[in-house]
């Protein structure tokens, strides 16, 4: 079950990134984020970021106009 | 600071090799040309564009802070206190903000000292010799503002002083050129890195800054929000009257973008024909939507048709049908192009 869910559709890059950043920073180890989008810079961004904070893609879902990411919080530094 | 450019990957790189942690902090002030309209046009999606803030951290091997200055930011562009550079690029001011908040962010986060990618004679306005001291006092990060590339054309910083950094591997570059960058990239080991690309501004783009200033001059009022300064970078801008604009989708990722607003806007769109979608901003007078819908014609698929059916939605949903001769290309005065 996500525990928190992050609506970032008609942002733009770097936004949704952004409020990821922000949104995982009140969550703790272990918890998730579902971040939804419409930007499709997301898909290579998000990943990115998550990456060098040491954080888990889950899953990535790209439909037509939407794209859902749903993050493991996994560094809590 | 990461900007994403190959002067600030190295000038974090020759730090950490000295045995610093390093994190990123990168700004977004709203113009910058990050993957925006990379984002926006449907042509570009085929080639999406990296976020190179984030790729050069992954490259260090650091975290990167993205930092949401978007308010704060108006005051540097309405108000610079160093004035404008060619267009509407409040350069210095810029730099000397971003530094300030890189400063707040360090304190806030018991860091030591901020590092920037700045080379003397780089930039006209913002890496000038005589600039370089500006920025370091009037941010406040003073002395423990360290710029790795070209520490030796400057004094002694506080990190160097105690001893945190080594002044003999520090550099001296300075000037246009590249190559000494080009060189350091080689010799890290850095085979792809952003090439520069004429700015990361969109306020350092004379077209972009003409439909600003332009923006201003409408509302009588130098002000913007958000979502003023993003539809500046989508579609054509056509004044054919000082308070009356029209913002016309280019291709379907624009069209797309601009659908987000019509609830804010009063909008149209041929329904005979492909064509674009356009959004009306300002006060409309008699004859302005007929205007709008022979201009959306024009730029549809039936510019050379006989008619064309125009839907146009008022901003309490309304719906109206306009049969339009479409506007004669030829005969669109050229400056209510913006």
């Amino acid at each position: 079950m996500t525990d928190t869910i992050l609506d970032a559709r008609r942002l733009l890059c770097p936004l949704p990134v952004i409020r990821t950043q922000d949104a995982v920073q009140k969550l703790q180890y272990g918890q998730t984020l579902k971040v939804l989008c419409s930007d499709p810079g997301v898909v290579q961004d998000i990943p990115a970021w998550c990456r060098v904070h040491g954080h888990e893609i889950l899953n990535i879902q790209e439909g037509d106009d939407e794209i859902v990411i749903t993050i493991l919080v996994c560094n809590t530094e | 600071m990461i900007s994403g450019g190959l002067d600030s990957l190295l000038a974090a790189r020759v730090v950490m090799e000295q045995g610093v942690h390093v994190e990123g902090i990168n700004f977004y002030t709203g113009f910058c040309v990050e993957g925006h309209t990379h984002a926006i046009r449907k042509k570009d999606r085929a080639r999406p564009k990296r976020n190179n803030a984030l790729w050069s951290a992954e490259q260090l091997g650091i975290k990167l802070h993205i930092v949401d200055i978007i308010d704060e930011y108006k005051d540097v562009v309405l108000n610079p206190r160093h004035g404008y550079g060619t267009n509407l690029n409040p350069c210095l001011d810029c730099k000397i903000f971003m530094v300030e908040k890189a400063h707040e962010w360090l304190v806030a986060n018991d860091f030591d000292f901020i590092v920037t990618g700045e080379v003397i004679g780089q930039r006209p306005m913002s890496q000038r010799r005589d600039t370089m001291p500006v920025i370091a006092r009037d941010s406040g990060a003073a002395d423990r503002l360290v710029r790795p590339l070209c520490a030796k054309y400057l004094p002694e910083t506080l990190p160097e002083r105690e001893g945190w950094l080594d002044r003999d591997q520090l550099y001296a570059f300075n000037g246009r050129s590249r190559k000494p960058q080009m060189a350091l990239a080689t010799r890290f080991g850095f085979a792809d890195y952003a090439q520069p690309a004429g700015g990361c501004c969109f306020l350092t783009d004379r077209q972009y800054s003409v439909k600003l200033a332009d923006l201003w001059r409408s509302r009588g009022r130098r002000d913007y929000e958000l979502d003023d300064i993003m539809l500046l970078k989508v579609g054509r801008h056509l004044r054919p009257r000082p308070g009356f604009k029209l913002i016309v989708g280019r291709e379907e990722g624009e069209n797309k973008f601009l659908e987000g607003y019509r609830k804010r806007f009063v909008h149209m769109f041929p329904v005979s024909h492909t064509g674009p979608l356009v959004l009306l901003d300002g006060e409309l007078e008699a004859g302005d939507l007929e205007l709008a819908a022979r201009l959306t014609a024009r730029f549809s698929k039936g510019r050379d048709a006989a008619s064309v059916t125009v839907q146009a939605g008022d901003l309490d949903g309304s719906v109206q049908m306009l049969d339009v001769v479409p506007f004669p290309g030829e005969d669109i005065p050229a400056d209510w192009y913006l």
